[in-house]
């Protein structure tokens, strides 16, 4: 597994010039610091125990990561849930969604149960529930309720569990690595927030959907694609794939992530909040780092899985 | 072990809710204290409880009602030996000691209080009931202790009335400006400006909290 200590030897060395690039500006700056340069440095911060969190997880191997993210979907079911509908009759239906879908949809993926963990939440839950809902009797805003349950299931739980379901596909040539096509999803994806964060400062001019998001810009999401997918392109040693490939995979995901963050803009619009939570410094909840990675993960899944095994 | 299960609970709750404080009209301190707030559920005093520093929270009493904590033995053991609540009898007709009495000697002893000036847990859709006098005669009885007016956020979707399992949510508490009584106010007028003051901490976006 030397390719992952190169990996993280990397991701260290960019925190290390990011850090120090903040600390100079912050430096050099008027005081007190502009609010772009506080919210840079939180971020920073954040970034530091998100890849201590990642890093602790993958030493644990495929269990650490499961672990790890079904962490992630509790976080984010909890966000997702707090800006919903529910009513008191809801909270049996609740308590199992936290209490018993998060688990069993990852102790499916654990066991590489692929014919159910990818059905589980799709097609039972989706059934389940509004059969639950209405044996309780309560009709009021009863399709609202239930679809926003069904919604909250589906990215925070079924999607996110995609991203350890990496791990269980069984890719020629490629056996016992796993962890690292993990490593590369969430290296392009989240590289690509960041940098469509930074070509959105610098030459940012056009925006895309000024009623979803004011922050997403043409310059920055042209900018960001594309330099995500070099990115991408030049950690194909990470994968089995080629690095024209490994190109084209990592454009696909970031895309879609970009997607995931303007869905995950509407729904906060609509419900008039700037973040989901406030569990990340200088990023707000979960849902606010996960969004693209939501989006990426299962399309990125079923790519990998229908072309290389 | 009363403070060892004050820990236990802060954290716990802080687990299944991720509590944050938002001092907006005040900051820790140690004066002494009466945190008043919205009532809806039973999680709501260890919610408010846990936002506190621990030695404040180690000299925080919330006050309940006696007929409902004491009416048997595992209510009573939770409420007098767990959560050292302070118990006042809330019905006029039966009770054997004046509530007033009880929270006094409380505060005469170098307690905070965290107290629920509704009077009960608030069923309605209405967002706070009407504030029944003990908020006021604390107030007068006792004017060196600040009243500070606490929003608690959701607390009442994560445990509501009658559930034992709670629904982990996102919840906050926010503590807003010390009132007190001001000269020539009467009870009613200061009752109607403390339930102003704690509604006015209420947030007011359209997402959470239907």
């Amino acid at each position: 597994m030397a390719d992952i200590y190169r990996l993280f030897i990397g991701l260290i060395a960019v925190l290390c010039a990011a850090s120090l690039v903040a600390g100079i500006l912050t430096w050099r700056s008027s005081k007190p610091a502009s609010s772009t340069l506080v919210n840079l440095n939180a971020r920073i911060r954040a970034w530091w125990v998100m890849v201590a969190a990642i890093s602790l997880a993958f030493v644990f191997g495929r269990s650490g990561v499961i672990i790890l993210f079904m962490l992630v979907s509790f976080a984010a079911l909890r966000e997702y849930v707090t800006l919903t509908h529910t009513r008191r009759s809801d909270h049996w239906v609740l308590i199992g969604m936290f209490l018993i879908v998060i688990p069993l949809q990852y102790y499916l993926v654990w066991t590489n149960w692929y014919g159910l963990y990818s059905i589980f939440i799709p097609v039972y839950c989706f059934l389940a529930m509004p059969a639950l809902a209405a044996l309780w009797g309560d009709t009021s805003r009863f399709l609202e309720r239930i679809s926003e349950q069904q919604w909250g299931l589906m990215l925070s739980v079924y999607c996110i569990s995609h991203v350890p379901a990496l791990v269980t596909l069984e890719i020629p040539g490629n056996e016992g690595r796993g962890l690292l096509l993990i490593a590369f999803l969430i290296a392009t994806v989240q590289g690509s927030d960041v940098l469509q964060y930074i070509f959105g400062k610098l030459f940012g001019r056009n925006r895309i959907s000024p009623n979803v998001s004011p922050s997403k810009t043409w310059e920055g999401l042209i900018g960001g694609i594309a330099t995500a997918s070099l990115l991408g392109s030049s950690l194909f040693w990470l994968t089995p794939f080629s690095p024209l490939e490994a190109g084209v995979l990592a454009g696909i995901a970031c895309i879609m992530g970009f997607l995931g963050g303007l869905v995950a803009s509407a729904i906060k619009r609509d419900r008039g909040v700037k973040d989901w939570g406030h569990m990340i410094e200088g990023h707000g909840g979960m849902l606010d780092r996960t969004d693209s990675l939501i989006f990426a993960a299962p399309v990125f899944f079923h790519i990998v899985r229908y072309a290389w095994t | 072990m009363q403070s060892l299960a004050g820990a236990c609970l802060a954290g716990l709750a802080r687990a299944i809710t991720g509590v944050i404080p938002i001092w907006l009209g005040t900051k820790p301190s140690r004066n002494q204290r009466i945190y008043f707030a919205n009532h809806a559920s039973h999680g709501d005093f260890i919610l408010l409880a846990s936002c506190l520093e621990p030695e404040e929270r180690a000299r925080t009493r919330a006050v309940a009602g006696a007929d409902y904590w004491r009416s048997n033995r595992i209510r009573r053991v939770m409420a007098e030996d767990l959560l050292r609540t302070v118990l006042v009898e809330r019905n006029g007709v039966e009770r054997t000691q004046d509530p007033l009495d009880i929270m006094l000697k409380a505060l005469d002893d170098g307690q905070s209080l965290i107290f629920f000036p509704e009077g009960t847990r608030n069923m309605s859709e209405e967002p706070l009931l009407r504030f029944r006098s003990g908020l006021y005669n604390l107030a007068v009885a006792r004017p060196g202790v600040e009243l500070v007016p606490c929003w608690i956020e959701n607390m009442s979707r994560v445990l509501p009335k009658g559930m034992f399992l709670p629904v982990p949510l996102l919840c906050r508490v926010i503590f807003g400006a010390p009132i007190a009584v001001e000269p020539g106010e009467d009870r009613t007028l200061f009752l109607h400006r403390a339930r102003q003051a704690l509604l006015d901490l209420k947030p007011t976006n359209n997402g959470a909290g239907r």
